[in-house]
């Protein structure tokens, strides 16, 4: 029922017109839909959901270190971001803490970032750039945890993990204005 | 038509003088003729105009059988000049990754050619095959579902013309000095298309959202999963799932097969390629829109979640770049946009915003959509400082250059609107500058 040919289409739609043909309104915007989607099952979506509030929910199991991280970031991330995260050519990922009142501001990781969930989601969908959803959850754990400690953020031997991940309190937590309306 | 002339109409931003051969009265009046000409003289007969003073002759293509059909139109190969352009931020390490800009003083009207439509890709344009494709709305729902594109064509649509901007349009007129490069280069991340698709409401409805859920999340299926988080009253309002852009379905670089359209709102959240729909209690606080789109300030703290895009207007014609031809009467042509609604007002100036007139909006000024404004002006060759200011029905007013660098820490990046000038110099040279 969902795989209709494009040339049949418009038959289909002719069809449903048809039968609606009583119901038909003068109204601007469609009232309601022919409800052509099927259930997804909760494992299909597991695998597609793969964003992370800062509540943490949905991290996945898994856990790292920053020491751990250091070799994930040394293979994966330093050709682009600069050793221990300095930058170039692309974004600086550490430092500016205390910046960014000032004449310079530094937005990095540490200075601007308001959870440190957003950094494990960022990094598991979006990176590296030239193999983006490759790495492990153990080595996103682990590559995060070292960016934050580079950050001065967690201690040298903090495990990573969907428990302490959504603890972190990030230095510009309380840095945002939020100008949505939403209550 | 030679391609001399053909580029001598295109903005060039380097003075006249440093073009060696290009000072003869041919080249100076083809150089204008893309600003004497107006909206009614079509390019090729002032181009035409100006390439040749010669008596009227036979040509070869009025004697000789034109090309045969095609099955996709193309512009015609004179105007190969009339691209976006792409200044590739990050080089070769993501050459897909970056902003291209609408050659804006290059086009009138205003809708704007899909092929010319702006990008920002996060990570490239992907070559999603159209079968493939799936959206998923799952979260605070009663039931996850799965569309296919085929699925969404068979739904009720609603067609409108919008504008999508890029909150970062503008943000090149923001470094310490004045870039000389052309409008579009400069302010393109602005463009404007009739769209067609599904009333986002239709498919949440279907789903049957639950009452806990505040914020929806958007993803696209491109490989930086590019997501924002979206309060479901304006998903339930104007939000649709749009599968054509002027008349014809999406092109890859506008989200093909499946994008999702926010009007009047900053263009990131439009996710492209969009395959994914959750329901939240909360926003996600993705990359994008914690670490990226906000609006830094003096004080150190930050505007988040900045939706609506702000009252605009750009004058396209004269622009940076071009050169007037000469004393006389030229038409000043421009653009003007709000995301409150409707522009009801521009004025223009040309001594640099000491005083004002009120310039002729163009047709009916759609809401959340592009407007043009056309005002006639007199050159009679001393330097001109040229500005538009744009008011719309809520009463907002764009604000002056100053005062808007004014409200933002030092290194403020997006929705800036402020009121942008071109110099006109004595010698014809129109730029951009800082007022």
């Amino acid at each position: 029922m969902f795989t209709f040919e494009r040339n049949v289409v418009g038959v289909a739609s002719a069809a449903l017109l048809g039968a609606c043909a009583t119901q038909m309104s003068g109204s601007q915007t469609p009232s309601r839909g022919p409800d052509l989607a099927r259930a997804a099952s909760a494992q299909e979506v597991a695998v597609w959901d793969i964003s992370i509030p800062p509540s943490g929910a949905g991290l996945p199991a898994g856990t790292g270190t920053p020491k751990q991280g250091e070799a994930v970031y040394i293979a994966q991330c330093q050709a682009c971001h600069g050793p221990k995260g300095v930058g170039k050519p692309a974004d600086p990922l550490v430092g500016g803490v205390g910046s960014l009142a000032t004449a310079n501001p530094v937005r990095t990781v540490g200075s601007y970032w308001p959870y440190a969930t957003t950094l494990f989601d960022y990094t598991r969908r979006a990176m590296p750039i030239t193999n983006t959803q490759s790495l492990t959850n153990d080595e996103v754990y682990a590559v995060t945890a070292y960016l934050l400690y580079l950050n001065g953020i967690i201690g040298e031997n903090a495990e990573m993990n969907a428990k302490t991940l959504p603890q972190v309190k990030m230095p510009n937590r309380d840095g945002f204005i939020d100008m949505s309306g939403v209550k | 038509m030679d391609r001399k002339h053909r580029f001598s109409w295109a903005p060039d931003a380097r003075p006249i003088s440093k073009q060696p051969g290009r000072i003869d009265r041919r080249t100076f009046l083809a150089r204008g003729a893309g600003i004497a000409g107006a909206a009614a003289a079509g390019m090729t007969a002032t181009t035409a105009r100006a390439a040749d003073d010669a008596p009227l002759a036979i040509l070869k293509w009025m004697q000789a059988p034109g090309a045969p059909f095609r099955g996709y139109g193309m512009p015609s190969r004179f105007e190969e000049p009339v691209k976006r352009t792409f200044p590739r931020p990050y080089g070769d390490l993501a050459p897909g990754t970056g902003p291209s800009f609408t050659p804006h003083e290059a086009l009138e009207g205003t809708i704007t050619p899909s092929g010319l439509h702006f990008e920002r890709h996060h990570n490239g344009v992907p070559d999603i095959d159209s079968a493939q494709h799936r959206l998923l709305i799952h979260g605070l729902v009663r039931k996850p579902l799965v569309f296919t594109v085929s699925a969404l064509l068979r739904y009720p649509m609603v067609s409108r013309i919008c504008f999508i901007e890029c909150s970062g349009n503008s943000n090149r007129n923001l470094v310490p000095k004045p870039l000389q490069i052309p409008c579009g280069a400069l302010h393109g991340l602005i463009s404007c298309s009739e769209w067609t698709g599904i009333p986002l409401s239709l498919l949440l409805e279907e789903a049957g959202i639950e009452g806990g859920a505040k914020w929806l999340l958007a993803e696209g299926a491109d490989s930086a999963a590019m997501s924002r988080s979206i309060p479901i009253e304006k998903a339930f309002g104007d939000a649709m799932i749009a599968l054509y852009q002027n008349g014809e379905r999406l092109r890859p670089e506008q989200g093909y097969p499946v994008r999702l359209l926010l009007p009047g709102w900053e263009g990131n959240m439009s996710v492209k390629w969009l395959r994914r729909i959750k329901a939240t209690d909360g926003p996600t606080q993705t990359k994008d829109e914690t670490s990226k789109y906000t609006d830094p300030m003096p004080d150190g703290k930050a505007r988040q979640f900045t939706f609506a895009m702000e009252v605009k207007s750009v004058i396209t014609r004269p622009s940076s770049g071009m050169t007037m031809q000469g004393t006389g009467l030229y038409e000043i042509s421009g653009i003007a946009w709000t995301g409150a609604g409707r522009i009801t007002r521009v004025e223009v100036s040309t001594d640099g915003g000491a005083s004002w007139k009120e310039a002729a909006l163009q047709g009916q000024s759609l809401p959340l959509s592009l407007v043009r404004f056309r005002i006639p002006w007199e050159w009679n060759g001393v330097p001109a400082m040229l500005q538009s200011r744009a008011t719309d029905e809520k009463g907002q007013v764009q604000p002056p250059r100053k005062s808007w660098v004014a409200e933002f820490a030092p290194d403020i990046r997006f929705h800036n609107n402020s009121i942008i000038t071109w110099a006109v110099n004595a010698d014809g040279r129109v730029q951009n500058v800082y007022l």
